[in-house]
């Protein structure tokens, strides 16, 4: 994942110029630099470019041969397809004739993604803020490491206790929703009382499974906002709140949105966590807190062990489709941060 | 105010966003496991009463490769041991990777035998000629085991719960509702039926089971399940849980709910199960005796040396006694140029399990034997292989 690079990098009045001697400088060696920089200098300058750039085409062949893998296999499960694979919401692909589309599952992807999202980075961002200019520094460093720790957490684990432990406990929270809020179509449901193993519970488990991400990124930003705005907006009388609103945010913006954009990405992907909690079925369903739609990742994993030949190929035609929409999302994000770019004062 | 902030704390964060980072990646990388494995039920020490002599080793030696069915691992994992302790020098390694991922990896050459929950397309047969078998051979479905599928349901107050074929296909196709619906009201004269609505489970995964289950609805009751038998669920509404696992699980904690998963799990979780009415003088309850009866009635119809079965005659038995759900799981193996290096392990091996000693081995975990004109037929053909 490469956004965080360029917003991360640190507004060039503060950081020291010392990278452009990184490359040549070897003081580990025990050998002074300014002795051998115009030697091993020259050298190394060459191995690290060859190295730098043969990473970076290296990233660059792995991405094309899986795009390149993806669409040979999706493209002979597509032509075997007897439904339209962009419009059709079942997912039969053991049947006779075979019927499948990515109309349910990819839906239920972003639905899933999205309820993540409206939860995570309102929390994310909270958290982010009250580490970086609320929290006493003993008590921010100790919040930073426990929210660093959720990221350590395997996602089968989310999954279990997904399943074991919150399904249970959104019963009441469903029961609310469904009561005051079932006239927005959305929390409406169809049959009140089944479990909630819904997209809804579904995005709740992976906001938690992306809080730890966009926090931790958005908390490097925040931290790197010039201590000069800070300092400018309370002089002009601005209050704690006025002052993260006026300074702090407009700079972090774009990096919010990376921080954001990254989290999306795990929460498109994640497969174990939805396979354990979701009671999935292949129709695209907007009732988020009924038991029903499906995740593609989810569908993969689950279908992947007893499929051959086609209906593997379909499975692989789904993660093409996955593929893209991550990619979609990504361009899309990168698109906003470079126009927002210059509003963001990061530059003043 | 705390506007003052020193290097240390950056580096410390900055530190700490690589810790996450690399964490991130790890555990993105940890998703992949599949969930197909979850199906096996949980480990349950078999008999290993088989005693050693019946055990001939015929010269098997080195590793021998399998992959396949999860609804045989049990049994194998019980064979495997089994074995291993009777022939030094062997190894034997069967994953429960899933039927069709099995088959794919004999087609590819990479295990020596597949397991499977039904037996072979003509198609996947084709695939198998000059890859997996050499010398003009191709793959044959071998019947080795089979299990009794329950139908577990949790409905308070209520025990011995009858259904029959046309019941349970208007059930689980979303016809009938509730519990207290006239047709069940009318196989249950004694039962206190409350007035519940039905949460049918199914499986999420691609499954054996499942094809056993649809295949059973199909056969028996042809006017209310008018869908083709599929690893994959068919009917539309219900809900959907991951492995026989997780169905035993949502049993055990919905009430009014109702699903189907192998024997073992409903013993091993006291959950209720149906007793079915076959038309017999008495409604069956589940057991691997009664399913093994129904077998008995099964024909085989695969050329020979294939012995793929036809369990129509078993799902639609009305034989006193004998339980209709049934799933019998094959091994697949060439007839002719399988390996040379693993041939003698393989028949070893395969002559082991399908001997008596073999089939009662793990009958204590949930699975029954062949009936025994099926059994002579099997271990003939397995003499046969090359």
């Amino acid at each position: 994942m490469e956004t965080p690079r360029e917003t991360s990098a640190p507004p060039s009045d503060r950081e020291p110029h010392k990278t452009p001697n990184l490359a040549g400088s070897s003081p580990r060696r025990g050998r002074s630099s300014l002795a051998d920089s115009s030697g091993t200098g020259r050298r190394g300058d060459a191995i690290f470019k060859f190295a730098s750039s043969g990473s970076g085409i290296l990233l660059l062949v792995i991405m094309a041969a899986i795009a390149a893998f993806l669409t040979v296999r999706a493209i002979s499960a597509i032509s075997a397809d007897h439904g339209n694979f962009l419009t059709t919401s079942d997912w039969q692909t053991q049947a006779d004739p075979i019927t499948f589309g990515i109309a349910a599952i990819a839906t239920g992807t972003i639905v899933s993604a999205v309820v993540a999202m409206v939860i995570a980075v309102p929390v994310a961002l909270g958290i982010a803020l009250f580490i970086s200019h609320y929290a006493p520094r003993r008590i921010a460093q100790a919040l930073g490491y426990v929210v660093d720790l959720l990221a350590a957490v395997p996602s089968i684990v989310f999954g279990l206790w997904g399943a074991l432990f919150l399904v249970p406990h959104m019963l009441g929270v469903n029961a609310w929703l469904n009561q005051y809020f079932g006239w927005t179509y959305v929390f409406h449901q169809n049959e009140p009382g089944t479990q909630p193993r819904s997209l809804f519970t579904v995005g709740v488990v992976l906001a938690i499974m992306i809080l730890p991400i966009i926090t931790a990124v958005s908390r490097e930003i925040f931290l790197q906002v010039p201590r000069a705005h800070e300092e400018a907006a309370l002089a002009l009388g601005a209050t704690r709140w006025e002052m993260i609103r006026t300074a702090v945010i407009p700079f972090g913006r774009s990096g919010i949105i990376s921080a954001s954009m990254l989290g999306l990405g795990r929460a498109l992907g994640e497969t174990m966590a939805v396979a354990t909690v979701l009671s999935p079925s292949y129709v695209i369903n907007l009732h988020i807190l009924d038991p029903a739609g499906s995740t593609i990742a989810q569908t993969i994993a689950s279908q992947f062990g007893e499929s051959q030949g086609t209906g593997r190929d379909a499975l692989i035609a789904a993660g093409l489709v996955l593929f893209v929409i991550t990619l979609v999302v990504n361009g899309g994000a990168r698109m906003i941060i470079a126009r927002r770019k210059e509003y963001s004062g990061a530059d003043a | 105010m705390k506007l003052q902030r020193n290097g240390r704390t950056k580096a410390l964060a900055i530190g700490a966003l690589a810790v996450v980072s690399s964490l991130t990646l790890a555990a993105c990388g940890s998703d992949n496991n599949s969930s197909s494995n979850s199906s096996s039920s949980p480990a349950a020490a078999g008999s290993s009463a088989a005693s050693a002599s019946s055990i001939a080793c015929n010269g098997a030696t080195g590793q021998l490769l399998a992959a396949g069915s999860t609804a045989q691992q049990n049994a194998m994992t019980q064979w495997v041991k089994d074995f291993q302790a009777a022939c030094s020098g062997v190894t034997i390694n069967y994953q429960g990777t899933g039927s069709g991922a099995g088959i794919t990896s004999f087609q590819t050459g990479k295990v020596a035998f597949a397991g499977s929950d039904a037996a072979m397309k003509a198609a996947d047969v084709a695939k198998t000629q000059g890859t997996a078998c050499q010398n003009g051979g191709k793959g044959i479905n071998i019947p080795m085991i089979g299990g009794p599928i329950a139908i577990g349901y949790n409905l308070p107050g209520v025990t011995n719960l009858v259904l029959d074929a046309k019941t349970l296909a208007q059930i689980f196709t979303g016809k009938i509702t509730k519990w207290d619906d006239p047709a069940i009201k009318a196989l249950n004269s004694s039962a206190n039926l409350p007035s519940l609505p039905i949460q049918t489970f199914h499986r999420s995964d691609g499954s054996g089971t499942t094809a056993n289950f649809t295949a059973y609805l199909a056969a028996a009751a042809p006017a209310d399940y008018t869908f083709a038998p599929n690893k994959l669920w068919q009917a539309k509404g219900g809900q959907a849980a991951a492995g026989s696992a997780g169905l035993a699980a949502q049993v055990k904690q919905v009430q009014g709910s109702i699903s189907y998963f192998e024997l073992s799990y409903a013993t091993q979780q006291s959950i209720s199960t149906v007793q079915v009415n076959t038309g017999a003088s008495a409604p069956v309850a589940v057991s691997t005796a009664a399913a093994s009866k129904a077998v008995g009635d099964a024909k085989v119809v695969g050329t020979a040396p294939d012995l793929a079965l036809d369990l129509k005659a078993a799902y639609t038995t009305k034989t006193d006694g004998a339980y209709p759900i049934v799933l019998v799981t094959y091994e697949i193996a060439c007839d002719k140029g399988n390996a040379a290096s693993t041939l003698p392990t393989l028949k070893s091996f395969l002559t082991y399990i399908s001997s008596t000693a073999g089939q009662n081995s793990v009958s204590s975990l949930g699975y029954f034997p062949l009936p025994a004109a099926l059994q002579t037929q099997v271990q003939q053909t397995i003499s046969s292989l090359s």
